[in-house]
Formats: structure tokens, sequence, C-alpha cells
């Protein structure tokens, strides 16, 4: 008994340094990476409401309202999306198509209800503003394992929580950002925090999820996205609401036609 | 009053809380002419308008069937042809699996490019409304449209054909002669010819989108022909080469019977978006055909800041004769547009238009900002330079009875550059 235990001890002992050693600290942060991205596998489908908060360095605060419905991608595909913007009222029923992939360019098309038009957006708009918020493009789009490089740094303590802190490397030369480093929980894989370096490599924004809630008994969401502009002063602040999954949506949701009918 | 009112949002209230929504938008325009008007009727330099566009809109069955309903109307300060009112859509949407149909009142574009909308036919353009032509009027319309993975298929059955409007004689910019509200037509049926057009649209992942469309029925450009005149009006013309006073000159618009071909190709590629529209068309004069062709770039994020500069150039063709010839037969348009991607969404447009053949140019400015959540403002300003003066109305006419037609470029509405400023409120 007491031997096998030993033994056992003992071959722990040897084995787990030897698994260490064998990960490379950008093996760990990839696999970290992949865990979180397949919790979040599985959706099917889900719509969304959303509340947008600019906040200038005065204090003066705008507000944007907009819908998003996704469908996920079978396989290989990525994502569908349809977002569609309520307010300022002067862009009320414009309605943005997106069809994500995995390794290159996302094809964007929006509706101008004025004109009845569709137009194809060309623009290899990443790092801009989103709706003149703190959030660029790049932010607001699903964030692909495929896009980035990692390198797992430490653990640390978040909150009550512990969390794993690493680093992540756009591979788009397009991309606004050298370097983000992130805080995810060790226990269910949320992001709590993101740190975003520029271009020049000095730290640019930081963002900050709370208020957490599970759906489906899986897929955790926060009801609040804080966005800190260091360089600028501004901020934003994005609330969810209104989280629907199984919705029912389907390919048809996510055509040309239907982005016609948005609204 | 109160008591109307009181009716009134009693009778609303329900409509909203069964899934009605009434929204819209009312603006107020001010323009100012920076040149003395050719036409006597028009003289003036200032000029105000407004107009009111609610739209009532309701969905039921899990929004498989939409019903919007958008009425139209604008007051013109001089031109009491600009003061007009539309319905804009009245319709019905209904959502199969793998289908639509879209019955009533609506408004369809077609196209890519920027410069010159050929492949766009299916609305009326209202012309008296914006020079710019791209406000519509409402198409009565049975649309049926099937969606395939090989693409999306578009049947149109047009009942009912829309006169396009015109500036009246105290409107700026006007035609050289006012035009009539008796419009000769090539079908027998007049107005009341049904129209049909297709069009099979679809979009390939390597970045190719494309669309062949065809549409046969009576043309929605009209052809302006001098008419209107008396024999005795006309022997006198003969003689001396002058109208008559009292006479009372007005171009007829004549509406032919066309069959009209498109197609619209698009490749985006690193950014760079190509553009390609053309048709071809038949039943007015010879058959003829148009291009308009370019790309569309945007640098983004300027020196460093979250402003992007667009670029567009594109070049505009057509094989037209002379005497039919649009304004835009080998034009060449460049333009910009700096979008600030501020909280206002600030924007300014910068456009030329430029006649390589008759060395005009039109040149438009138009920059827009928001204030606060419901309130949204426009500067626009449009020049016509080297353009030569419209023809005096004997001077058209004794070019239609000599079947001389030069193109007329520009000149007909050259000496009318103006400043707008438009203010709409979003309800």
């Amino acid at each position: 008994m007491t031997f096998r235990l030993l033994t056992a001890s003992l071959a722990f002992a040897l084995a787990f340094p030897l698994h260490a050693n064998a990960q490379t600290p950008e093996e760990r942060g990839l696999e970290i990476a992949r865990t979180a991205d397949a919790r979040g596998d599985g959706f099917g489908d889900f719509q969304a409401d959303m509340r947008m908060v600019l906040i200038t360095k005065r204090g003066d605060q705008a507000e944007r309202e907009l819908r998003v419905k996704t469908l996920e991608g079978k396989g290989d595909e990525g994502d569908k999306s349809l977002t569609i913007f309520d307010t300022p009222r002067d862009v009320r029923g414009t309605a943005m198509l997106t069809f994500s992939y995995k390794t290159k360019d996302d094809d964007q098309w929006l509706y101008l209800p004025a004109l009845r038009r569709v137009k194809t957006i060309a623009s290899r708009n990443k790092s801009g503003p989103f709706m003149g918020s703190e959030f660029s493009f790049e932010d607001m789009r699903g964030q692909e394992v495929e896009k980035y490089t990692y390198k797992y740094l430490r653990d640390e303590a978040c909150g009550e929580l512990t969390c794993y802190v690493m680093e992540r490397y756009p591979t788009d030369e397009h991309s606004g950002y050298t370097k983000m480093v992130v805080w995810l929980d060790k226990a269910e894989y949320r992001t709590w925090k993101v740190d975003y370096y520029d271009r020049r490599g000095s730290l640019l924004k930081t963002l900050e999820a709370s208020d957490f809630s599970q759906y489906q008994d899986k897929f955790w969401q926060p009801a609040k996205m804080s966005m800190v502009n260091h360089q600028t002063g501004k901020a934003t602040d994005l609330f969810w609401s209104n989280y629907q999954y199984d919705t029912g949506l389907s390919e048809a949701d996510f055509n040309q036609n239907s982005l016609k009918r948005a609204r | 009053m109160k008591k109307s009112l009181l009716t009134a949002s009693l009778l609303v209230m329900p409509l909203i809380s069964m899934g009605w929504e009434f929204r819209g938008e009312v603006a107020l325009e001010g323009r100012y002419f920076t040149q003395d008007s050719p036409y006597p009727e028009a003289d003036y330099s200032t000029n105000g308008s407004a107009y009111l566009k609610p739209e009532i809109f309701h969905e039921w069955n899990d929004r498989d069937d939409l019903f919007t309903f958008i009425p139209y109307a604008r007051v013109d300060e001089n031109d009491s042809e600009r003061t007009h009112w539309d319905i804009r859509e009245l319709s019905w949407i209904h959502v199969g699996d793998g289908w639509e149909s879209r019955v009533g009142i609506r408004k369809v574009f077609w196209g890519v490019t920027e410069g010159r909308h050929l492949v766009d036919i299916i609305n009326q353009t209202d012309q008296v409304d914006q020079v710019d032509g791209e406000e519509k009027l409402g198409q009565p319309m049975i649309n049926f449209s099937l969606v395939r993975n090989w693409g999306i298929v578009d049947l149109f059955i047009l009942p009912g054909f829309r006169e396009r409007t015109f500036a009246g004689e105290e409107g700026r910019p006007r035609t050289p002669l006012p035009v009539s509200d008796d419009a000769l037509y090539e079908s027998s049926k007049e107005d009341g010819r049904v129209d049909f057009a297709i069009r099979y649209q679809q979009y390939f992942s390597n970045g190719i989108e494309m669309a062949l469309s065809h549409f046969s029925g009576t043309s929605r450009d009209p052809l302006l022909i001098p008419q209107n005149l008396t024999s005795a009006e006309l022997q006198s013309l003969i003689l001396t080469g002058v109208l008559p006073a009292g006479s009372d000159p007005e171009f007829t618009p004549l509406y032919n019977v066309i069959d009209q071909t498109g197609l619209e190709l698009q490749y985006l590629q690193n950014g760079w978006l190509w553009k390609l529209e053309g048709i071809s068309r038949s039943g007015q004069g010879e058959r003829f055909y148009a291009l308009d062709g370019g790309f569309e770039y945007t640098q983004v994020g300027l020196f460093g800041s979250a402003t992007d500069l667009g670029w567009i150039l594109e070049y505009i063709w057509e094989d037209r004769d002379d005497s039919l010839a649009s304004p835009l037969a080998s034009d060449v348009l460049l333009g910009t547009r700096f979008t600030f991607n501020d909280v206002a969404s600030t924007e300014i447009l910068a456009g030329i238009i430029y006649d390589t053949e008759e060395e005009e140019k039109a040149i438009s400015f138009e920059s827009s900002r928001r204030f606060g959540n419901n309130l949204k403002a426009t500067l626009e300003a449009r020049f016509y330079t080297d353009a030569a003066d419209p023809l005096s109305p004997s001077a058209l006419y004794r070019d239609a009875l000599r079947n001389i037609n030069t193109n007329p470029g520009l000149g007909p509405i050259s000496r009318s550059d103006f400043v707008q400023a438009e203010l709409v409120y979003y309800f």
C-alpha cells in the first residue's frame, strides 16, 4: 500500500515537471485560448440587445442602441451576424450583415434604408472606431483563435477568482494593436479584462467585463463591458440585455433579402 | 382640439401596443443661388422648402409578414411643381421558406456605382425633389423573390407607370422649356401598360458579386420634344426663326417602350472595391450601350487619427447618338469622402464630374453631422462650371425643326449653382 502510494507520487513528481517543461508558454497560451473558444462552441444561434454609452473626457454622454443576431458557423465556417441600428434616429433601420472567416477578411454589407441600397463595405477598417465609440471594429468582432498567437504569462488572483494571464498578438497586419494582455478565470474561462497596446507598443485601452450570467447552463455573457482609452481619457460602456439562445435563426436570416427587411 | 388629440391618441395607442410602429422625419431646407437665373419666371436667389415623411410599420406572424406605409409631402416656396406629395411605400411583404413576395408600392434599388445609376430602372426619378436623381417615386409592383444557394432571383410585374417629375417654370434648376403634363406614350395603353423585370444576383466568397437584369416596358427616361405650337406659330418660326409673341412653347415628354439588359459586377480585393455597371437598351432610337466603371478605396486612420478618407474614381461612357445622349456620355467622376468617425458622425463628401468632350464640370460638396440624438444637419453645394448657357426657346425649336440635335450637356442647368442647408428632425 505504502509502496504503491510512494511509487504513484514518485511517478507523479517525475511526470509533472516533465509535462510542464514540454509545454512552452506559447503552447500553454494557445491551449487556454482553445479551451476558452471551445466553451463558446455549440451555441447555435443567439440574439441580444446592446446599449452603448459614449463618455467624453468631460463626462458628456451619448447613446446608441442596436440589436445583434448571430448564427454559429458549422464546422470550419465562420459565424454570420446581423447588426440592426435603432438609435441615433438618423441611422435607424440601418443594418450590417457580416460573414466572418477564420483566416481571411470578413465580408460585410451595409443596408442604407433611405436609398434602399445594400453597399459592400470595402474598407479594411479594423482599428477604426465602431460608431464613434472606444470599441474598434476588431474589438466588436468574433475573436477566432486563429487570428492571434499566444503566450501564457502567469496565474494571478482576479477578485475572488484565479485568472490565467496571457498575451495575445494579432496575426493580421491591419490590426490596430501589437499586443493584448488578457485575464481569463480558471474556473469558467470568462474574459474579465484586456489591456490593449497600440502599434507603438504603449498601453492604449483597457476593457473590463462584469455582471456575467450563464445561459443554456453553458454560455457565460457579461451584462456590462467598459472600455477606457488611456490616451484620450474617453470611455465607452456597453450594456447587454435580452440575451436569447436557440431562437430558431437559420441561414435564411442572413442573406441580402433578410438584410433589406431587418429593421 | 384637445378632444381630437385625445381621440387620435386613443386610436393610435392600441395600434402601437399591437406591434405597430410609428416614426418618421421632417425637414427644413434653405437654398441660396449664387447666380442670376437665366429665366425671368425664376428670378429669385433664395428658396425655402420643407418635407414630411412619416413611416408606419406593422409586423405579425413572427415577422414573416411586414406592412409598411410611407407617405411623403413637400412644400416649396417658389416652385408649385416641387410642392408635391407621393406614396413612397405602401406594401406587404410575406416571407416564405426560401422565397418572399412583396406586393404594393415600393422602392427598389439596383446597382453598384456612384457616378451614374445605369442599371437602376424599377422606380421613376422624383427629379423635382432632388437634382441628384436619388429621390424616387413609389412604384406599384408584384415582386416575387427566390433565394437559392446559386443566387437570388427577383421577378417583377409592374402595373402602373409613373411619369417623371420636373421643375416648373418658377423652379431652380429647371428645364429650358416647361415640361407638359400631357406625356406621349409609345404604348397604346399609355401609362396603363404592365411592365416586367427580372434580376439574378449572386455573391461568391472570393469577393466577387454580380447581378444580371432585364427590363421590358416603358422607359423611365423620357425624350423631351419641343411642341405645343399652333400651325400659325410654327409658320412664323420657320419664316423668321423666332417664336412669335404669345406662343406657349413646351417640352412634351415621350416615353418609349424599351428593352434594357443590365450587368452589375463588383470585385473586392485588399480593400480595393472594383465596380462596373453596363446596360444595353433598345427601343429609343438605335440600340445603345452605356458603362460606368471604376473603384473605391479607403485610407483608414488618416495621419494616425480616427478619420478615414475614401476615394472614388469612375469613368462613365455611352455610345448613344448625340441627340439623345445623356450629359454623362464621356465623363470622369472623382470623389473623396472624409469620415471622421466621431460621436456626431461628421462626414464631408466632395465630388467632381468632368465631361471629357465638352470640358464642363459639375462640382458637388456635401457635409453632414448629427446634433444630439434626433437632429441631423447637412450643408450642400453644387456648382456647374464651363457650362454653356441654355438655348433660348426659339433656338431649341429651330434645332428641332432642322433635326439638328446637339448634346445639351449641362446647358439646361447652367447658372443654377446653389448652396443648401438642411435640418432633418427624426421622430
